[in-house]
């Protein structure tokens, strides 16, 4: 379970999230809408500890755990997972070095044998056909010379790697077309457990037709200012955010 | 499953990989033994004295002398991106002895001293013969003396000739004539004017015609004593038709005053040979505040003299307070091809101004020059290259791609590349990139689980793959730790 409580954060001395409240059970799937600026990636980089912003105030438990106390990679490693908007390119590293680095630094955590190298690359075979992603993709080193869409498919591969129980997705719709958006929806859907819960992060509709949130929150200059079931993303779809303001 | 990206050569063991990074400079320890050190200072007399010791005749003699007395002519280069201090030249000891105790009359050891087995032991070089690497031969040299070459009796079936030049000089005197010199003259330049007056031991290795070397030579340098100068000189000769591929590795004790070691490598590979020359240069960097450190000023060159023959340099600088080093090339053969891969990486206050020059000669030749260059701390690394196309190379290549890769922004990466070309015909590219480890990679990186300093190591080497991967596997397994030790605690 994670919980936010009163969270402010600042990102270059501005305060941007004022007093946010969010309580995710376990194999929940919540949507989080808003306008540009309202918060929404600041809300997510802060869950997983992004050094660029400030918590000025407030509390994030996960798992009854002070996330807040944790270095990002510790985060990580409790299971907390972010599909980055704009993931970066990394020249030169392989994927595979990559992952591999990425497992065995969560299984050395969590105090478990580190993955051989056979076993590692039958994992990375095995994920990769799960995911239904390329497997020129995954020989590649990492993010480089990906289209958008690459991108977005290589984090759900990645999630799918690291078997997150908390995993946001930070607009993971952007930039994709209709086909690439229902390829990654449905990686995601498959990877869930009865366990998994997700935060979404989205402007639109269309992702959550794949991906059914139980909650939608409506996110405005740093406060959720609305929480209501599925049937409100299409409200604001038709409605925009002006009605919920006033 | 097989044409996966997971080469054994990336495939190091993380574990290891983080308990070495753990590690500061292991291979800071000295060794207590019994070493005879002459005394201090450089003149006529000491050139003669080192001479003597080593039973030299005359010829070798006078060329000491003569190289002695045109050094005394020159003074220090100064063009180097460097901020060399002055050597006191006096006060440092030309030779040192670490197996005297144990000599017979030929001037051998009669049996290794264990303090020496021991150490190299420790430095992972055992030099007991059914110890030995296998697959390796290799000359261990400590301070100004070769302690011991293992597999030379598997390698003389073969006629290939791996020693000490020291021994070369005794048992192939006329082989030793007849190259030494010829790639690299005394009156080259200051360091290797000093190099050819007092130069003590390294390695010389003689290919005979239509041979492979069946295993990788390697010669082990160690300083060990206190206020020595190494004087390595290697020599190495493949004939029409062979193949080598030949490995160094240095260290050197932590210690608070600049150790000196100013070496000469020659190579000359004949008609259709092929000569690969791989470096990890790991001696002493010097502390976190700059004190200590090896000075390493170096002349390696080789000449491609066949037609169709075949010479790389593939060097990983780690070490060094100071680096001054351009392994390069003389392309005078037709068709002949030549290769500098490098990586260097400069921490703290380490200095480093390497490079390499391609003299192109014959015609058709073709150079290829790979530099990546890491700077961290307060280091400055220069890349400095030579590309010169003889006017009649006709057809001649040459391919540069100089890479620096910022950590921090106390450091400096800076390029200093010279084409100088008299041939229409030539084709000559240079590409140079610099580029930030960024915040972004880090959190990235950090968000998938990796900790920052393991996240660093991960993008250089990914970073310096290029370079890493054209070392033999042992080598490159050992380079990818190294550079994730030498780059520890830079980030964070």
């Amino acid at each position: 379970m994670l919980e936010i409580k009163n969270l402010h954060a600042k990102v270059d001395g501005k305060e941007i999230l004022k007093g946010v409240d969010l309580t995710i059970h376990d194999g929940e799937i919540h949507a989080l809408m808003g306008t540009n600026g309202a918060g929404k990636s600041t809300l997510s980089n802060v869950i997983v500890g992004n050094p660029k912003y400030e918590v000025t105030q407030g509390t994030i438990t996960f798992n009854g755990k002070d996330l807040l106390a944790m270095s990002p990679e510790e985060r990580s490693h409790e299971g907390v997972f972010m599909s980055f908007q704009m993931p970066v390119e990394i020249p030169g590293v392989s994927m595979t070095n990559f992952m591999r680095a990425a497992v065995n630094a969560r299984r050395e955590a969590l105090g478990q044998e580190l993955l051989k190298a056979t076993d590692f690359l039958k994992l990375m075979h095995d994920t990769q056909k799960l995911v239904d992603i390329d497997k020129k993709l995954v020989s590649r080193s990492v993010n480089e010379g990906f289209s958008g869409g690459e991108k977005k498919r290589n984090e759900i591969f990645q999630m799918a790697m690291l078997q997150p129980t908390f995993c946001i997705l930070d607009e993971t719709d952007s930039g994709l077309d209709v086909d690439a958006l229902r390829v990654v929806a449905e990686g995601f859907n498959r990877l869930r457990t009865e366990q998994t819960s997700a935060l979404v992060i989205t402007h639109y509709q269309r992702l959550l037709d794949y991906i059914r949130p139980d909650i939608i929150h409506v996110l405005l200059d740093g406060k959720i200012v609305k929480t209501a079931g599925a049937e409100l993303a299409k409200e604001i779809e038709e409605r925009g955010f002006d009605w919920i303001k006033e | 499953m097989k044409g996966e990206d997971i080469s054994s050569v990336k495939n190091v063991d993380n574990e290891y990989v983080k308990q070495v990074a753990n590690e500061q400079y292991k291979y800071g320890f000295t060794t207590d033994i019994h070493t005879e050190i002459i005394e201090k200072g450089l003149n006529e007399d000491v050139v003669r004295l080192i001479s003597q010791k080593k039973g030299e005749p005359e010829w070798l003699l006078d060329f000491r002398l003569n190289a002695f007395r045109h050094w005394t002519s020159m003074v220090q280069p100064k063009w180097g991106h460097l901020i060399l201090p002055e050597i006191d030249y006096q006060a440092i000891s030309y030779y040192a002895d670490p197996t005297s105790k144990s000599k017979s009359d030929d001037g051998k050891p009669k049996e290794i001293d264990p303090e020496l087995i021991k150490t190299f032991d420790k430095l992972g070089i055992p030099l007991e013969e059914r110890m030995a690497l296998s697959g390796t031969a290799v000359d261990a040299v400590m301070d100004s003396v070769s302690v011991k070459t293992t597999h030379t009796k598997a390698l003389e079936e073969k006629g290939i000739i791996f020693c000490s030049i020291s021994e070369a000089v005794k048992k192939y005197p006329e082989l030793v004539r007849q190259y030494l010199g010829s790639v690299v003259p005394y009156r080259d330049n200051y360091f290797a004017a000093l190099n050819s007056a007092v130069f003590s031991d390294g390695s010389f290795v003689y290919i005979p015609k239509n041979t492979r070397c069946p295993m990788e030579l390697s010669t082990y340098f160690r300083i060990n004593a206190r206020n020595i100068g190494q004087f390595e000189r290697t020599l190495i000769v493949c004939d029409d038709n062979s193949y080598v591929s030949y490995l160094e590795g240095c260290t050197a004790p932590m210690r608070d005053e600049n150790q000196l070691h100013a070496a000469i490598v020659e190579i000359v590979v004949m008609e259709n040979a092929e000569v690969k020359y791989s470096t990890v240069q790991n001696w002493y960097p010097g502390d976190a505040e700059g004190k200590g450190g090896v000075l390493n000023l170096v002349t390696k060159r080789g000449h491609l003299r066949g037609n169709n023959s075949k010479l790389s340099w593939t060097q990983v600088e780690t070490g060094s307070a100071i680096t001054w080093k351009y392994p390069s090339c003389v392309l005078s053969g037709d068709n002949s091809q030549a290769e500098f891969y490098s990586v260097a990486v400069t921490n703290n206050y380490q200095q480093a101004d390497t490079g390499t020059k391609m003299i192109h000669i014959g015609k058709n030749t073709k150079s290829t020059i790979i530099s990546k260059g890491i700077s961290a701390g307060r280091s400055q690394n220069s890349y400095r290259g030579l590309v010169k196309i003889g006017s009649k190379a006709d057809g001649a290549r040459n391919y540069s791609s100089c890479d620096s890769l910022l950590l921090g922004s106390h450091c400096g990466a800076h390029t200093f590349p010279y084409i100088d070309c008299h041939n229409n015909s030539a084709v000559v590219e240079h590409e140079a990139t610099t580029s930030k480890i960024s915040e972004d990679q880090l959190f990235y990186c950090n968000q998938r689980g990796i900790p920052t300093e393991e996240a660093v190591g991960l993008i250089v080497n990914g970073y310096a793959k290029d370079v890493i991967n054209k070392l033999p596997m042992e080598f490159a397994v050992e380079a990818q730790k190294l550079l994730s030790v030498s780059l520890e605690g830079t980030v964070g």
